[in-house]
């Protein structure tokens, strides 16, 4: 790409500090083997993965988007039909197609092509919403995740209609999962930093100004949505594969809010929010989550709790709105931040030096 | 066919009295602060659970109508409080999203309090009632439903016409700062338009509960999609544009149920949002332009 910038050290700081330790997570969740560390740390990762893709939408353009969790229905749906072997389709999937009945991949070009087909889906459906802002852009989006979700539920020859949808194979695993996070963390640094990104922010911090300077709004928009749509199918169909069978309501409401709350809460500017967030809820969820099941069993309570983590997510969200508005991680990604500034000033500063003195020392 | 045309006015009619109070209800907060409550559903879910809770007391049930009327009210004021008032000069994705959070939690706490199953709400004997009309058979709450529509819109606009309140509440919907400069107390104003949509949430709730008989947690959504999609079509700071957005709803919605063959009528939702979308796409203003400004400062 000739409009490339280039990349200022500071961004592949950012990327490395941020991948090292998931990486390192996995590893150490390989090495302790407890199957329920392992299975939270995956979803940990997939989940990862949508935050990022929300991220790059949401947090460049400054416009809220509910459409996002359809589109990684939209990616486990495709990769689903695309997977679940031949002789399980006429029990899973009566009514499907012939065309895609008779056919099989395997799940790793699956979940590429599910990622596709998500944003193939955003390509066309999503450039009109782009002229759209504020409160017209977010009641657009939520409608679009009404109608993909209406979609889901009544095109049953695709997706079972609302009964669960089983037969896929368990192809996601931890490592998988951690490298297409890692991947995607990659991905949502490189475009924050592009041209197309810069803009973007540019747009979101005054519309009428950037505009003005020539940026084309809807255009930049529409890029970001397709990225972002991309990255939700990509979450999708990892997600189908790790969790092999599911039904169109889990692509709805909750699992858009418990997304959007590890956006917010993390810091929707930066790629470090998106991170710091995913991995604050998981584990707040996870405690919670112990608590109310060792309550329920030990019976301390008359009533059986339920919905408690999205109570405390709720409170925490609306709190951190009011007390710290842009998330805990505010404005600056990992690699900005001046104790890593100071280092890589320091650094350049030595590597100058010594080619100074290379150069003197030729003459 | 003079008789089909009389029941499909008559549950045209019924549907859009109810859709056009979920409108303007949203936006009369919309109107005034240019944002969306997301809880809106819950104050309908609120006034039903209040019905059910008091369902086994000996009152009689105009009182429980109006206590659950009463709960709406309260709630209303409570979502600003605590949902728009923190956040309210800061983004417009920030308050979305307080409310949004806000709503997930009345739902939750419900789950958790109550029940994830359905509650059966207690109604009054008239609503079970039907009369004819010519050779067709209508229920007595649509009637009672077309009429209180009249009446309330009846007096909503008397109110925002020749009320002190009135004025300043329309005052504050065209220009903001400018009505705070000539004495409007800002948060009062803004107060009373989340009262105002919580008694309209609450009158719904009793007509909307009077069709389905029964409340769950999540029945807040329906009403919210509907009164969002009215408020679209009809414009999005509009007054009368939210009424009569809500009437076109409901034609499209039952004209829909009459045509669309049965296998496509699964899909009716897609079809009406798919609408909205390209309403917007054709005025993002709505059908009626409502006053050009809106701030919140």
């Amino acid at each position: 790409m000739s409009n490339t910038r280039n990349i200022r050290p500071q961004v592949l700081l950012t990327v490395l500090l941020l991948i090292l330790p998931l990486l390192g997570l996995a590893l150490v969740i390989d090495i302790i083997e407890v199957n329920l560390a392992e299975r939270i740390t995956t979803l940990l990762y997939i989940n990862l993965i949508l935050v990022l893709g929300l991220q790059v939408y949401m947090g460049n353009s400054g416009i809220l988007s509910f459409a996002h969790i359809g589109f990684m229905g939209v990616g486990a749906y495709a990769s689903a039909v695309l997977t679940i072997p031949v002789q399980m389709k006429g029990l899973a999937l009566p009514d499907l197609y012939p065309v895609l009945a008779s056919a099989q991949f395997s799940p790793y070009v699956a979940m590429i092509a599910g990622a596709l087909v998500a944003a193939t889906v955003a390509t066309v459906l999503s450039y009109p919403l782009m002229r759209l802002s504020d409160a017209a852009a977010v009641i657009t989006s939520f409608a679009l995740l009404v109608v993909l979700h209406t979609i889901m539920v009544h095109w049953s020859a695709i997706t079972n209609g609302p009964r669960t949808l089983f037969g896929l194979p368990k192809a996601t695993g931890l490592y998988l999962a951690a490298f297409s996070a890692c991947t995607m963390v990659g991905v949502a640094v490189m475009f924050k930093e592009s041209r197309t990104g810069l803009l973007l922010r540019a747009v979101r911090d005054d519309e009428t100004a950037a505009a003005a300077m020539g940026a084309h709004v809807s255009v930049l928009r529409w890029r970001g949505f397709i990225l972002s749509a991309f990255m939700a199918g990509l979450g999708g169909s990892l997600w189908g594969h790790f969790i092999t069978s599911f039904s169109p309501s889990a692509f709805y409401l909750k699992e858009t809010f418990v997304i959007l709350g590890m956006l917010v809460i993390g810091g929707s500017l930066t790629v470090t929010g998106a991170v710091v967030g995913t991995v604050t809820i998981t584990v707040a969820f996870e405690t919670l989550r112990i608590t109310e099941n060792a309550v329920n069993i030990a019976q301390i309570l008359p009533m059986r709790l339920v919905g408690l983590t999205e109570i405390v997510l709720a409170i925490a969200m609306i709190a951190i709105l009011i007390l710290r508005p842009s998330g805990i991680v505010r404005g600056a990604e990992l690699g900005e931040l001046a104790v890593f500034q100071r280092f890589f000033t320091r650094a350049m500063h030595a590597k100058s030096t010594i080619e100074k003195q290379q150069e003197e020392s030729k003459l | 066919m003079l008789s089909d045309l009389l029941q499909f006015s008559i549950d045209a009619l019924t549907l859009g009295s109810l859709y056009a109070l979920m409108a303007l209800g949203l936006v009369i907060v919309y109107g005034i602060l240019r944002l969306v409550n997301f809880a809106y559903g819950e104050l309908i879910m609120v006034a039903g659970y209040t019905l059910y809770l008091l369902g086994g007391s000996p009152l009689p049930w105009l009182v429980m109508a109006v206590m659950a009327i009463v709960m709406a009210i309260f709630t209303g004021i409570a979502t600003e409080l605590v949902a728009f008032r923190p956040v309210r000069e800061r983004s417009v994705t920030a308050v979305l999203i307080t409310s949004f959070a806000f709503s997930t939690l009345l739902q939750n706490a419900a789950l958790l309090f109550i029940s994830p199953r359905s509650r059966q709400v207690p109604l009054p004997d008239l609503f079970s009632e039907v009369v004819q009309i010519g050779e067709i058979i209508v229920p007595v709450r649509n009637l009672v439903t077309i009429a209180s529509t009249i009446l309330l819109l009846a007096l909503f606009a008397l109110i925002l016409r020749r009320t002190v309140l009135g004025m300043a509440l329309r005052a504050a919907a065209s220009q903001f700062r400018m009505a705070r400069m000539v004495g409007v107390p800002a948060n009062l104003i803004i107060s009373t338009a989340f009262a105002i949509s919580g008694l309209l949430a609450g009158v719904v709730s009793l007509l909307w509960f009077g069709r389905i008989g029964s409340v769950v947690p999540g029945i807040g959504l329906e009403p919210l999609l509907v009164a969002f999609i009215a408020t679209v079509i009809g414009g999005m700071r509009s007054l009368p544009g939210a009424v009569i957005g809500g009437y076109v709803l409901a034609m499209i919605d039952t004209g829909f149920n009459y045509l669309l063959p049965q296998d496509l009528l699964a899909f009716r939702d897609a079809f009406t949002f798919s609408i909205v979308i390209f309403i917007l796409l054709w005025r993002p203003q709505g059908l009626m332009a409502g006053p050009a400004t809106g701030q919140r400062t």
